[in-house]
Order: C-alpha cells, then sequence, then structure tokens
C-alpha cells in the first residue's frame, strides 16, 4: 500500500473512532445520550484538558518525574539484568542453584510488591523505580543468560585458537554478545520501565502521570483520566521511536530481517 | 639443526570416544596415526561423518583423545596448540566486527598496537582480494567472501602450522578454484604445515602433497596415504587435465568409493 494511503486511512480511522464518540456523547438519540458524559467525557473535553495543561505548563512536572523514574528503572534493571545474566551464563552451578529462587520471583505478579516498596522507600521516585527495576531486570536477564549460553560453539573455540585469553574472550567475544541480546530486549524492557513508573505513581504518589490519571479519577473527572491515557501513550510511543533510532545505530552489524534470504 | 626434525603434527593411534545420552559412547575414530612434516600439504579425504573435524579438532587441542596422543614439533600437545591457525568447518566471524576488526584482532590481543594491526589487515584482506570490502560486517559478504576473510584472520598471525576444515566447502566450482589457486600461491609463499580436509578428492589430489583416506565411521580409521608427485607449481585447474592426474585419481577413489557407500548405507539405515 502506498504510503500516503496508508496514512490517510490511518487518519480515517481515528476520525472515524472520534466521531462516534463525539456524537453519542453529545447528541441524545431516540431521547437518550449512548455515551454519557459523565462516564465517557468527550473528545472535545479531552482535548481541551490536554491543551489546558501544556497551555499552563502542569503537564511537564509529572512527564518529568515519570521520565526520571523510567530511566532509573531501565538503567538500573539492565546493569543489573546483565550482570547477572552473564554470571549465571559462565557459572552453570550458580544458575543451577539460584534456577527455582528466579522461577519464583518472576512468577510473582510485581504489583503485589508496590505496596512493600512503598512502605519501604516512601511515596517518592524510588519506590516506583524499585516496581520498575523488577521488572526490566528479569526480561534483560533472560535474554542475556539465554544469549551468553548459546554463544556459538564454533566463534568461542575460533577465539581461543585467535590465542584470547579468558578476559579476552569476555570483552571480545561474550560482551558484545551479550549487549546484544539486551537490546534485541530493548523495547521491551523500556516499555516495562514505564509501566512500573506509571504503575508505582497509580498505587501512590505526589507527582507523574500514574498520579495525575489516578487524582483525576478519584474526583471522578473521566476527561482528566482520557487526557492522562493520551499524554502517556504519545510519551511511550516517543520513547520507542528514540530507542529505533538507538538500536539502528548500535546493531548495524546485525543482519535486517528479511534483507537477505536465511541461511 | 638435528638431522631429523620433528613432524610439525603427528598423531600417535589418537581414538576420539563421544559420550552420548543414555550413558553410551560413540568411537568416531579409532588409533588414526598420522604424520605431517613441517612445511608439507596433507589433505584429509573421506565420507560424510567418518571423523575429519574430530581429528582436526585433536590437532588444534580443542579435543583430547581418549587413548593415543598428538604432538606438535615433537612436543606432546597438552592444552591449545599455540602454533596452529584453524580455518573452521562453521562460520567463525565475529559478527559484531567489520571484515578488518575480524583481522586485526589476532594481532590486536597479542599487544599489536591498532594502527599497525589495521595496517597489516588491510594488507592481508587485498591479498585475498577483499581490499574494497574492509568495513562490511560479515552478514554483508557471501559464502566465499567470509572465507576468504577468515583465512585472513588466520593467516595474519603467522601460524606455523595450518588447519583448514573444508574451507571451500560451500563455494561453486569456479570460486572454489580460484581459492584453491589462491591458497597455493600464499602456501609456497609461505610454507606452513597444512591440514586440509576436504570431501572433494579432486581438490585434495591437486592441491595436496599427500592425500590422506579415512574409512567411514564408526570407529573410523586412516585407511591409505598416498603420495602426490604432480609437478608445482600447479595450476589446480590445468592439473586436473593431465594424464598423471587421472591414474592418481582412479586409484584412490577405487579405494574412497566403497567407504562412500558404506557411509551412505548406514545413513540411509538409521534415517
Ligand atoms: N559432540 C559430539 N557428540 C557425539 N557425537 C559426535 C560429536 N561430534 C561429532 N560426533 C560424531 O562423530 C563423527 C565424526 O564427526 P566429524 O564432525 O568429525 O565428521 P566429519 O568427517 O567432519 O564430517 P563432515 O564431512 O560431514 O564434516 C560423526 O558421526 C558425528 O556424528
Ligand atoms: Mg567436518
Amino acid at each position: 500500500m502506498p504510503r500516503l494511503k496508508l496514512l490517510a486511512l490511518q487518519l480515517l480511522v481515528a476520525i472515524v473512532a472520534l466521531g462516534i464518540w463525539q456524537l453519542f456523547s453529545t447528541v441524545p438519540i431516540a431521547g437518550k445520550l449512548w455515551l454519557p458524559p459523565f462516564f465517557f467525557s468527550t473528545p472535545v473535553d479531552v482535548a481541551k484538558q490536554v491543551i489546558a495543561w501544556f497551555a499552563t505548563g502542569v503537564i511537564w512536572k509529572h512527564l518529568v518525574i515519570t521520565l526520571w523514574e523510567s530511566m532509573l528503572a531501565f538503567a538500573l534493571g539492565s546493569a543489573a539484568g546483565v550482570l547477572v545474566g552473564f554470571w549465571f551464563a559462565r557459572q552453570p552451578r550458580v544458575a543451577a542453584v539460584f534456577d527455582p529462587y528466579v522461577k519464583m520471583v518472576n512468577a510473582l505478579p510485581r504489583v503485589v510488591l508496590a505496596p512493600i516498596f512503598t512502605l519501604w522507600l516512601g511515596l517518592g521516585i524510588w519506590s516506583k523505580v524499585a516496581l520498575g527495576v523488577t521488572l526490566v531486570f528479569f526480561v534483560v536477564f533472560f535474554n542475556v543468560y539465554q544469549g551468553v549460553k548459546e554463544t556459538s560453539a564454533t566463534l568461542v573455540d575460533n577465539a581461543r585458537m585467535l590465542g584470547m585469553s579468558e578476559r579476552q574472550m569476555m570483552r571480545h567475544v561474550f560482551w558484545p554478545s551479550a549487549l546484544s541480546w539486551m537490546f534485541s530486549s530493548l523495547h521491551t524492557s523500556i516499555g516495562f520501565a514505564v509501566v512500573g513508573a506509571v504503575v508505582g505513581e497509580y498505587l501512590g504518589a505526589a507527582a507523574g502521570l500514574g498520579y495525575l490519571i489516578q487524582q483525576a479519577e478519584g474526583s471522578f473527572d473521566v476527561a482528566g483520566v482520557f487526557a492522562g491515557m493520551f499524554v502517556l501513550s504519545v510519551f511511550v510511543i516517543l520513547i520507542d521511536l528514540m530507542v529505533s533510532l538507538v538500536e539502528r545505530r548500535l546493531l548495524v552489524w546485525r543482519p535486517q530481517a528479511g534483507a537477505q534470504p536465511t541461511d | 639443526m638435528s638431522g631429523q626434525t620433528a613432524a610439525a603434527v603427528e598423531l600417535r593411534e589418537a581414538t576420539v570416544a563421544f559420550r552420548l545420552t543414555g550413558g553410551r559412547t560413540y568411537t568416531a575414530v579409532e588409533q588414526a596415526s598420522l604424520e605431517v612434516a613441517d612445511g608439507e600439504f596433507v589433505a584429509i579425504v573421506g565420507p560424510t561423518g567418518c571423523g575429519k573435524s574430530t581429528l582436526l579438532n585433536v590437532a588444534a587441542g580443542l579435543l583430547r583423545p581418549a587413548a593415543g596422543q598428538a604432538a606438535i614439533f615433537g612436543a606432546a600437545l597438552d592444552g591449545l596448540n599455540h602454533d596452529a591457525g584453524y580455518l573452521f568447518q562453521a562460520d567463525a566471524l565475529f559478527p559484531w566486527k567489520t571484515a578488518i576488526d575480524n583481522v586485526a584482532i589476532g594481532l590486536e590481543i597479542s599487544g599489536t598496537p591498532r594502527t599497525e594491526a589495521l595496517t597489516r589487515a588491510q594488507g592481508w584482506l587485498e591479498t585475498v582480494g577483499l581490499g574494497s570490502f574492509t568495513q562490511r560486517y560479515p552478514h554483508m559478504l557471501s559464502g566465499g567472501q567470509r572465507k576468504r576473510v577468515g583465512l585472513a584472520q588466520v593467516l595474519i598471525r603467522d601460524p606455523k602450522i595450518l588447519l583448514m576444515d573444508e574451507p571451500f566447502g560451500p563455494l561453486d566450482a569456479q570460486t572454489r578454484q580460484i581459492m584453491g589457486n589462491l591458497l597455493l600461491e600464499l602456501w609456497s609463499k609461505h610454507r606452513k604445515a597444512v591440514l586440509f580436509v576436504t570431501h572433494d578428492l579432486e581438490e585434495a589430489i591437486a592441491l595436496a602433497d599427500r592425500v590422506v583416506i579415512m574409512s567411514a565411521g564408526p570407529s573410523s580409521r586412516i585407511i591409505g596415504d598416498w603420495r602426490v608427485t604432480l609437478p608445482r607449481p600447479r595450476d589446480i585447474f590445468e592439473i586436473r587435465l593431465t594424464h598423471d592426474f587421472h591414474a592418481l585419481h582412479r586409484e584412490i577413489w577405487g579405494v574412497l568409493r566403497e567407504q562412500v557407500m558404506k557411509a551412505y548405507g548406514q545413513g540411509g539405515q538409521a534415517a
């Protein structure tokens, strides 16, 4: 499909959806409003709310907080995930000992940890960062662990035959391999970092997008809830775009999917 | 120097067994004895799965024989063979390094300054005909180009022994011949002991000083050893047309054929 046509169709979907929403929430049909604005708000009100947030500038503080929490969660979770994944992959015995506990913690829905983190770390950003870290860590950890463990045996043999020491193999073979696996999970892990931050804020905070949504909900301000959701999705899409750019630069050595026949 | 110099590679009755799942063992190679003199080019030919790669791994020190031993220049091999360069059967380039970095790495890890390593890597890439492909990543190279980068990666370290496992395996007939001539040219210049594995008997005769035949596995053995007295320098395309080549080929094929059929039959039964 040509780009322009695709874009037009995509826009059409949004216009039709918003149009139906606006129609049913403002024009009575058969004597009643099918989407009462008290529960569903209207697209115009939501847009007004978003514009008001940006016009007055109140939104920036919340955006910055959420961004900051997500970034910290991502950085700390990834660092821990890479280190532990690396360590387990190179020390199969350590991995075997910890295996059941790793599985246990990973099986736990992370939301239940939020109150505990709030208790330990207070209502500030760190309880949200901690929640994000528990999510990011496992994604990165599993990827790096698997990636390093499955580094091609031939590659390792070649490195040894070329005279690499253990340390040089770390640097030239295992480390790049681990990083490439970390990057391949970049989208997922950054997504989880944001989820951790927003859910944490929602469950108890003084600032952030999650807090904003929760506040609106608490005062039955449905327009506020939808406006918060809208800002949040745009925020996530922008971050995702940035990740794609970084990824394209860092993984130049990777074959592009579909760019050449598999062999 | 002593009157009798030690062989570059010597396998003394090497037996290699693999442990299979369920506690059974599979004897891949049994009591294989083989000598490669310094500067000699020896080709190993045998049916698929007979243990050619296994023998190279033993000579490289990557695999320890269950019985017997390997000796390198007269010294029993314990651990890796640091005199050898190994061109693996499977792709072994570092996918995250460009062609030139893949070649330079062998020098860099032994302490050569990066700029010097890169200059020499450039030289080697030109030698193998890839002077304008230096900045490509392995996935952007063809199979034959990757093999050539691999050759440069091994040769830049100037190993005394060269172990090559079907280096031209995935290439088309024309490229094989070009690569074969390139290899012979490099070998005549740098004179290394070469242990060259192939399943292509013609290629083996055209390249080598000696052709060694292995029997079909399991417990495969070395069952024949022919000296190839064809004159050098050789052009591996031209040489195939000579009478001597044909005579030798017919003689060796008589022995190899039986093993190939046997290996094929086993594969058929197992499948
Ligand atoms: N790690 C292993 N565990 C069990 N069996 C193995 C292992 N490696 C090799 N073998 C077996 O040992 C035999 C010899 O293998 P090898 O790779 O040396 O064959 P090859 O002669 O190089 O074959 P090809 O020409 O197909 O490369 C084969 O039958 C193979 O199945
Ligand atoms: Mg093989």
